[in-house]
């Protein structure tokens, strides 16, 4: 295996290679590929226009807003309690971190603190949905490169995770638990000690995982020096989350803007990074996250302080007028809420930025002179779910 | 983690009634732009809003880009001042109708914070990942002539934001390659996103949940009491 800086060099010559090969073979009469609606490595329903030279793209396109639903919209005529309602559904496999940006949006404009218990428990939860989704993320990434055996492992170890969020919460997907000033429910019986069993279990998957697909030669050979993202390139595009950390940017909103309402300044965790922005460091930036959320579910398990679970809130809930903007570090990447509030039950404007939007956006630039079946590794590894591009 | 830690009691300080950080970094926006710069505002602790002249709006994104190492771009949109036509709340005029309620009146249009003279505004949010400062900018899109500078030459991220604010809101971008629906079905007519445009579900519908609501036990007042 040759070096970081070599590998980054190779890459770099690949990718003048590609653009030479474009530019000056004979002109070919191009294809045109259609990716979708409902390709598999759309996790939804995004569809790719790809214009081809042979087996290279010369140029891709991606058309969403098969799923658009206008959530925009809708939360200015939906009160505030009732907008995480709505939100829930926009990544939908990590669903209560879609929540608790919002939640925390409105309690700051409104001056309110949730009691330390449930910050608590808010950051374990956010933790567990992160451990859901990117769980099934290595899985499906499996899938994709045809490694079916990650698949099934990462939808049976994930159960254990979503066991837990619905005996807390009572949703498996959709948790709606989050409210203004603290959470809905205290924690059931004997939760704790469930929970860190399961996420021990997931420790377990990740390991399994580094052998099976990480340390996989095939694997290695689809995803090294694919895809790669520089970093100027990456924050130009707005990246964030594993995607722009395999670009070698430390930079993690949990621990560098930290939002009050949740805890990770509490406890002593890693941000990972890996310095090659190909498709193998986003991979392995995440399988590195689900491991250090486990141990952050573990620490936070162990410190949980008790206390009521609710501050003392209004039974009508009217927003003090103002501008605010929280975004919290999303299994996806950044998502944020930028709400602005005119003193009434209803939001004024709504601004929802989500993460899978902008890391989609780069695939016409990273797409470029990628081989066909590179573009499904691209796609995959860059991560998106439809529900999070499409709002 | 030590260096998380030390961001931390940095905040603290900071919120200590001044943000000298972010003054600084307005400062630095008002020696660069002049009086591009039209109005500001600073939430100690919080975040940095910096209003610029729509003709300037592309040169604070360079400035923010170059200047002051914002290599990070966010978000771009666009927020519609105007009151909504079709009344405050969840009262649809519909649903006043059916509770035989008057209609509230309709407050004057006002900005929000850093000010602002138009109905149209556009914002956009940017960061440093290496110093660790962001700042959100906004320009008055002007009424008569909708558009403003794309931000697209400077950072590559805002091409998909400026579509979707440009189908939302009906602002252009000048400048901008490929100007084309994003979400929206090729041949779709208005702006949703626009506050005079209905939200048609409400229109035909009263809202469900003002229909149904039961009195709290206890209580008779609307304006509610403690959450317990």
């Amino acid at each position: 295996m040759t070096a970081i800086s070599d590998r980054e060099k190779l890459a770099y010559m690949a990718a003048q290679a590609a653009d030479a090969r474009l530019n000056v073979e004979l002109e070919t009469e191009g294809m045109t590929l259609n990716l979708g609606p409902q390709h598999p490595a759309t996790h939804g329903t995004l569809r790719i226009v790809a214009k081809l030279d042979g087996e290279q793209v010369v140029s891709c396109e991606p058309l969403c807003g098969y799923m658009h639903r206008g959530y925009e919209k809708l939360t200015e005529v939906r009160s505030y309690p009732q907008v995480t309602t709505l939100v829930n559904r926009i990544d939908w496999l990590g669903s209560f971190a879609n929540e608790v940006p919002f939640i925390l949006a409105a309690e700051k404009l409104m001056g309110i603190e949730a009691p330390p218990r449930a910050q608590w428990i808010r950051t374990i939860l956010f933790e567990l949905s992160r451990i859901a989704n990117i769980s099934l993320f290595l899985g499906d990434l499996g899938l994709q490169l045809g490694a079916q055996t990650m698949g099934f492992y990462a939808f049976r170890d994930r159960e254990y995770v979503l066991n837990q969020i619905e005996s807390a919460t009572g949703g498996r997907f959709h948790p709606n638990f989050d409210r203004i000033g603290g959470l809905k429910d205290d924690l059931p019986k004997g939760w704790i000690d469930e929970t860190r069993r399961a996420v021990g279990k997931l420790r377990d998957f990740c390991d399994e995982t580094d052998d099976l697909m990480m340390g996989n030669e095939i694997f290695q050979a689809r995803t090294r020096g694919i895809g790669v993202i520089p970093a100027d390139v990456g924050l130009a595009y707005g990246l964030t989350g594993a995607n722009i950390r395999g670009s070698g940017v430390d930079w993690d909103l949990r621990r560098d803007n930290c939002p009050p309402g949740l805890v990770y300044d509490k406890i002593d965790w890693k941000v990972w990074t890996h310095p090659d922005g190909d498709s193998f460091a986003r991979t392995w930036v995440r399988l590195q996250e689900v491991r250090e959320a486990i141990s952050i579910v573990e620490k936070l398990l162990d410190s949980i302080p008790s206390g009521p679970i609710m501050a003392k809130v209004p039974r009508i809930i009217k927003v003090p007028e103002g501008e605010a903007y929280v975004a919290t570090e999303n299994p996806l990447g950044e998502m944020g809420y930028y709400i602005v509030s005119k003193g009434d039950l209803v939001p004024f404007r709504v601004k929802i930025r989500s993460a899978s939007f902008n890391n989609v956006s780069i695939v016409p630039w990273v797409a470029r002179g990628a081989y066909v079946p590179d573009l499904i590794t691209i796609l995959a590894s860059l991560y998106f779910i439809l529900g999070d591009i499409d709002r | 983690m030590s260096s998380a830690e030390g961001t931390v009691a940095e905040e603290t300080e900071a919120e200590v009634e001044r943000d000298e950080a972010r003054e600084a970094l307005l400062a630095q926006f008002t020696a660069e732009l002049g009086d591009a710069v039209i109005g500001s505002h600073i939430r100690p602790g919080d975040a940095l809003w910096v209003r610029v002249d729509a003709a300037a709006w592309r040169t604070a994104a360079e400035y923010a880009k170059g200047g002051l190492h914002c290599e990070f771009f966010d978000f771009l949109s666009a927020i519609d001042w105007l009151p909504s036509p079709f009344g405050r709340d969840m009262d649809s005029q519909e649903d006043l109708v059916v509770h035989g309620k008057e209609p509230k009146e309709a407050p004057p249009m006002q900005s929000g914070y850093a000010g602002g003279d138009t109905r149209f505004q556009v914002l956009a949010r940017v960061a440093s990942t290496s110093r660790g400062h962001d700042v959100i900018l906004k320009a008055d899109v002007p009424d008569d002539d909708l558009s403003i500078d794309t931000w697209m030459p400077v950072y590559a991220g805002a091409n998909w934001h400026e579509r979707e604010a440009w189908e939302m809101f009906g602002i252009s971008f000048a400048g901008h390659p490929h100007l084309a629906h994003l979400y929206l079905p090729g041949d779709f007519e208005g702006h949703p996103m626009r506050k005079d445009y209905p939200l048609l579900a409400r229109r035909v519908k009263p809202w469900p949940g003002i229909v149904d609501v039961e009195p709290m036990p206890g209580g008779g007042d609307d304006e509610g009491g403690d959450g317990e």
